[in-house]
């Protein structure tokens, strides 16, 4: 019923394989982007944009760039969080050197520090697998949580150890620092992350992104037919580490305004695993999801004794938040072990056929 | 689907906007309260959260709140996460704060920027940015009775005057590996340099707080002549398990204010007898308003403490005078501005122009309570007087009189290290104290 493609008929090529086929899913996305660039940033509150979107977008894009890598290419990572750090660090530095360069291009660019990092802890995966990679990845971890405190360059020689956002504005408008309105931050982010996610969008589902499936499954068949593992798992690392790279220069820059190593440590890791595997591997929308679920569900469980006027402890609402999490994580584990995003395929399949289903 | 769970938060978002609009509508004094009663350092945080939120509860049941204005805490939970502070600064900010308590370094970075911009005050009582005490660099945010710079300043003072001249010594610097443990270093390198004494620095990492054992290793091969300690959390009690399992000399062991509680100590018990903290609030239960507490809030069911005898501990009196600052400076605006209900701005004015001096302490129930503050719109906070207690197996015992940092040496630093933080922001506001 609401899915009905009748009379939608596929007349190339080009039309059969894009990425939305059905005329719902794209006039859909037209209106989420709608909603996204135009009515929230009009009628969200300051707390619904700072302490909501900005932090699930940015969230969400790290989960994309961990997905391209355990999600797309079976490599398991926890080095997200490191890698994180480095873009943050590394646009930090750079801004310090040209202040007056435009700050989106300079986050862009850091992330490609970030790759080159991760490029470097992703050599080992052309040799071991699975188990044995994480603990690599883990290695990357805390080498680099022990470079962000040890090597004073990186953040100034700051008394506080902590890198401070400075302010800086682009396109004319103040967008990093306490000055910068939380709608022009919650724009940048939300513009950085679509056109991340675009391209990323883009590299997975042309050559590139083949190749990285076909090394999650099957690597020997995969090089069997010509998929080189090198280039693949390399390239899969080095994508993985500039998307997350990037997010974490926006976290620091777009949200944060100041931010010690523990905003990088290995529970940041996990948590965008937990997004990741929550979401459906090896599914965009899956990283959307899970960001949705791990981080605004907490701030709606936490808001909703406050709203419906009850007075309860602060911290028996956080031990509480904790239960529902993972009562609920255990839940949909259970109903669909892919994941959120294989749960709305599975839902999207059965609306095309409603109210009829044979 | 991304756009529903959009549309359904947005709901949630208006449903969140409309009940803030509620609750800023009773006439009440907002002040929200970040607490931590979970996470690891969960055993310091619930004491001073209790601390703080019992003072202002017997105010509105003693003398109906402050100025004839009740005044609301509100607890947000923290967790002692950066992030999460933010969060609840968020979340409450909206709805009149008068001024922000982070109680925790990490927190208070993120905040300073936002004082000016939201106009609320940030009061990191006796931690925090060092720096944040000039006056004219930081109108926003105030760290009164002292700085950590201060604080370190009277601990080398107390072993100047102990190993008569310090000279010649080692001291070893023993502290949780993040921007707290890190903001006194600075200070410490530089009076090694003009006093000639040598500094070894130990760095515990948060993971590592509870593992110590390498670190005191490190200890026993170096032979320091002193131990100073910036811990917090769980870190402190294992220090101390492990300063006495290698037989360092306790009573040459010496924490600051935030790693002298009674948490920290009762683990180690006997064994720790003879360790030094440095303290701002006197513990114990014997004041009249200390007094007032136990009989209209604890004993009337209105305080979450576990036990009875958690009043009057180190960490619940210093949430107290946290507490009694706050709301002497609420006073302070009400009586400048002839406002019952403030704004943060007009609480910024009455943190300005705080005088808490010993007579009004007394006046207040609280003789002695702690060292005099006054503030002024060059200094928001150095120059504070510490004083030391020592652990005798089952309880503190004062030690010291008041003993006041090297203020002409701090107070140069600061500013120079005030001027640093501001040089890279070009809209920095300062203030101009003629």
């Amino acid at each position: 019923m609401i899915y009905r493609e009748a009379g939608q008929f596929k007349t190339s090529y080009r039309q059969d394989s894009a990425i939305f086929p059905i005329l719902q899913d794209r006039i859909a996305i037209i209106f989420y982007l709608f909603v996204a660039f135009i009515v929230i940033p009009l009628f969200g509150s300051d707390f619904f944009l700072n302490s909501m979107m900005i932090p699930f977008l940015i969230f969400a894009l790290a989960a994309i760039g961990l997905n391209v890598l355990t999600g797309y290419t079976g490599q398991i990572s926890l080095g997200t969080g490191a890698f994180m750090g480095v873009g943050a660090y590394s646009c930090y530095k750079l801004t310090t050197f040209f202040p007056e360069t435009n700050i989106v291009l300079l986050i862009l660019l850091s992330g490609f520090f970030a790759a080159g990092i991760g490029m470097i802890f992703g050599l080992p995966s052309l040799r071991i697998k699975g188990f044995y990679l994480v603990v690599t990845t883990l290695a990357a971890q805390f080498f680099l949580e022990w470079a962000f405190i040890r090597v004073g360059w990186l953040y100034n020689y700051n008394d506080s150890g902590a890198i401070e956002v400075p302010q800086r504005e682009a396109f004319g408008l103040i967008v990093t620092g306490p000055a910068a309105t939380p709608s022009v931050r919650y724009l940048m982010v939300l513009s950085i992350v679509v056109l991340v996610t675009w391209v990323v969008s883009n590299l997975i589902h042309g050559r590139i992104g083949r190749s990285w499936m076909m090394i999650r499954d099957m690597d020997i068949a995969a090089e069997l037919i010509g998929v080189r593992p090198l280039h693949a798992k390399l390239s899969a690392f080095a994508v993985s580490s500039y998307v997350a790279g990037v997010a974490g220069a926006m976290m620091v820059f777009f949200w944060l305004g100041a931010a010690e190593v523990e905003s990088f440590d290995v529970n940041h890791s996990f948590l965008i695993l937990f997004m990741v595997i929550i979401g459906g591997l090896g599914s965009l929308v899956g990283s959307f999801l899970g960001a949705a679920f791990i981080w605004m569900l907490p701030i709606v469980i936490r808001a909703v004794p406050r709203v419906l006027g009850l007075d309860i402890n602060a911290a028996t609402v956080e031990h509480l938040n904790f239960m529902i999490l993972g009562a609920l994580i255990i839940f949909f584990l259970i109903i669909e072990p892919h994941g959120l995003a294989r749960l709305w395929s599975v839902v999207k399949q059965k609306l095309r056929v409603w109210p009829f289903p044979y | 689907m991304f756009g529903k769970m959009v549309t359904g938060a947005t709901i949630l978002a208006t449903a969140l906007t409309l009940q803030t609009g509620s609750v800023s509508a009773e006439e009440t004094l907002f002040v929200p309260s970040l607490s931590y009663r979970t996470g690891p350092f969960a055993a310091n945080g619930i004491p001073i959260a209790n601390g703080f939120a019992d003072y202002f509860t017997m105010l509105n049941e003693r003398d109906g709140g402050i100025g004839g204005v009740k005044v609301t805490v509100e607890e947000c939970e923290t967790g002692y996460n950066a992030q999460k502070g933010v969060e609840c600064y968020e979340a409450t900010k909206g709805k009149g704060a008068l001024v922000y308590n982070p109680y925790s370094t990490g927190i208070t970075l993120q905040l300073i920027p936002k004082a000016p911009v939201d106009k609320i005050p940030v009061l990191s009582m006796g931690y925090g940015l060092s720096a944040a005490a000039i006056g004219e660099k930081f109108p926003w945010t105030f760290n009164y009775p002292a700085t950590y710079w201060d604080q370190m300043s009277s601990i080398i003072k107390y072993i100047d005057g102990k190993e008569g001249g310090i000279k010649g010594k080692k001291i070893g610097f023993i502290y949780l590996d993040v921007g707290y443990g890190k903001e006194p270093i600075p200070l410490l390198d530089q009076l090694a340099e003009e006093m000639g004494f040598t500094v070894v620095k130990f760095p515990v990492g948060v993971k590592e707080m509870q593992n110590q054992s390498s670190h005191w290793l490190n200890v026993r091969k170096e032979r320091p002549d002193w131990m100073i300690m910036w811990g917090w959390g769980a870190m402190n009690a294992t220090a101390i398990k492990e300063a006495a399992k290698t037989r360092y000399p306790m009573d040459r062991f010496i924490g600051n204010w935030w790693s002298g509680a009674n948490v920290d100590l009762e683990p180690a018990g006997e064994a720790g007898k003879g360790y030094i903290a440095a303290n701002m609030a006197a513990a114990g239960t014997d004041m009249p308003a200390i007094q007032d507490i136990l009989k209209y809030v604890v004993d009337a069911g209105k305080s979450k403490v576990a036990e009875r005898s958690d009043v009057g501990k180190v960490l619940y009196n210093r949430g107290v005078l946290n507490a009694v600052v706050v709301a002497e400076a609420i006073r302070t605006a009400q009586e400048m501005t002839g406002k019952k209900m403030i704004t943060g701005e007009d609480m910024r004015l009455g943190l300005e122009n705080l005088d808490f001096s010993a007579e009004r302490m007394a006046e207040l129930g609280l003789p002695g309570f702690t060292a005099p503050i006054k503030a002024s719109c060059e200094n928001h906070g150095s120059g504070g007087s510490i004083f030391l207690h020592q652990w005798n197996g089952s309880g503190w015992e004062t030690i010291t009189d008041l003993i006041p940092p090297m203020t002409e040496k701090v107070r140069a630093m600061l500013e120079e290290a005030a001027d640093k933080y501001v040089a890279d922001k070009p809209d920095w506001q300062t203030q101009d104290c003629g």
